[in-house]
């Protein structure tokens, strides 16, 4: 899995975030990206070959490892990981359209020298009007995607405990066979590690929303003065 | 692989970092990270394949190998060297945070005074991207926090290898009687020697860190006391 080119891509994103969007892409490399290429991956590396049963039935093994992991944690790990990261993109495409259609005014109006045109590319755009609302939306995203995929995990294993043994007899298992799952303790604690991670990161998308939301309203209240909620809301979704 | 990301990160703080700071930084990565995946990960590579119990039942190994290393030692180092990483990098957002304000106020400021040229203007833009802050006020404290953290995740990680394994010495032999073993049988560990060597190694380095953070804490303090 190339995490690296992934990386080059995300981080560029950073430039175009507010201070907790930094926070939550830092949280994301470090705590979940690079624990799972680092150390989740080595963990569940064997988890088929080290998946025993008590018998000698051949193809009961793949059978029943087949039945209690449809889906591995590590590749759940990795979806999520991507489908969380893909919303912040979105900001960097509205931004690249903001320049190219600032680029176009610049040209049109005669101020087509290449150190302004630099500048466009290099000046850090503020976060209102429409990027205000794709920003929101890509937050909104991060949040459905994050919470979908920790839902998925409890439908797909019921609790967050990797359990030691499970009792197969799908055919071609002669009878009830004890199947043995390789380190549920060493994957229980990594499974508990990535899903308080992906808590944190939850609370600060939420707490980015409710900074952005705080920020734009206050702003409205300085501008006009006097206003109530109803027609910031309304400024708001009329602009 | 990913680790190349980190050192990317990590580098950024070299520069804001006292030269102790400088010093332990070196040691994480040469005897600590490098030693990890250079040495140390195929060192740990068999320890479940080769971990051989003295019965055929099948799953007893498992069960024991499971019930006498809950977490792995390279899992435990890996984690602790991510979390040891992070603190300085509280240093650089809060040098990034103080930037981004200083230039800021230079731009509002040279706005109002129109007879500063653009290109003075970017000078002092340069200058303050390139200069080195001095570690006093809130920076001081920001470091200070960093280095207590850094040493509170060096010791409670050196603390839960220790409580974890009973010590730093990786026994031979094993007796397990977890269901379902028939009774109790002898389980023998892979490379026991070797992990032993590596775990005192790892420790030591742990325990210079350590003191390197100790001293730089000592350092700022004594600084900023005789300022």
């Amino acid at each position: 899995m190339n995490w690296a080119s992934f990386y080059a891509v995300i981080s560029g994103v950073n430039r175009h975030s507010t201070g907790i969007g930094r926070i939550w892409l830092s949280v994301l490399f470090i705590f979940r990206i690079l624990v799972l290429v680092v150390a989740a991956e080595s963990v569940w590396g064997d988890e088929k070959s080290g998946f025993t049963c008590n018998t000698q039935q051949p193809g009961c093994n793949s059978v029943c490892y087949d039945h209690f992991f449809p889906i591995s944690h590590i590749r759940l790990w990795a979806l999520q990981l991507i489908l969380v990261s893909t919303p912040a993109l979105l900001v960097a495409m509205h931004v690249a359209h903001r320049r190219h259609v600032d680029k176009r005014i610049y040209k049109l109006s005669g101020r087509s020298n290449p150190k302004d045109l630099e500048m466009i590319k290099t000046q850090k755009m503020k976060i209102s009007g429409a990027l205000w609302w794709t920003y929101v939306i890509s937050l909104f995203f991060r949040i459905g995607f994050e919470v979908t995929f920790m839902y998925l995990f409890y439908m797909i294993y019921p609790g967050y405990k990797m359990i030691r043994l499970v009792k197969c007899d799908s055919y071609p298992c002669p009878n009830t066979v004890d199947c043995f799952v390789s380190r549920p303790t060493e994957k229980t604690v990594f499974t508990v590690f990535m899903l308080a991670v992906s808590g944190v990161c939850i609370i600060l998308n939420i707490a980015e929303v409710l900074f952005l939301v705080g920020k734009a309203y206050g702003k409205h209240l300085h501008t006009a003065g006097e206003s109530t909620v109803g027609a910031w809301i309304q400024q708001k979704l009329c602009s | 692989m990913s680790w190349p990301i980190l050192y990317a990160q990590l580098v950024g703080v070299n520069r804001h970092s006292t030269s102790l700071g400088k010093v332990w930084l070196s040691v994480l990565f040469i005897f600590r990270v490098m030693v990890l995946v250079v040495a140390a990960e195929s060192v740990w590579g068999d320890e479940q394949s080769d971990f051989t119990c003295n019965t055929l039942q099948p799953g007893c190994e498992n069960v024991c190998y499971d019930q006498f290393f809950p977490v792995s030692h390279i899992r435990l180092w890996c984690l602790q060297l991510l979390f040891v990483s992070t603190p300085p990098l509280l240093v650089t957002m809060y040098v990034a945070y103080r930037n981004q304000r200083d230039r800021k106020r230079l731009l509002e400021g040279s706005g109002r005074s129109s007879f500063l040229s653009n290109k003075s203007q970017e000078e002092d833009l340069d200058t303050l991207k390139r200069r080195r802050l001095p570690i006093a006020g809130a920076l001081w404290w920001t470091y200070a926090f960093s280095l207590l953290f850094r040493l509170l995740f060096e010791g409670g990680f050196m603390y839960a290898l220790y409580v974890v394994y009973d010590g730093f010495h990786m026994p031979r032999l094993v007796q397990c009687d977890q269901w379902p073993c028939p009774n109790l049988v002898d389980c023998f560990v892979s490379r026991p020697t070797e992990k032993t060597i590596f775990t005192v190694f790892m420790t030591t380095i742990s325990s210079i860190c350590m003191v390197l953070n100790m001293a730089e804490l000592s350092y700022l303090v004594a600084k900023a006391v005789t300022r």
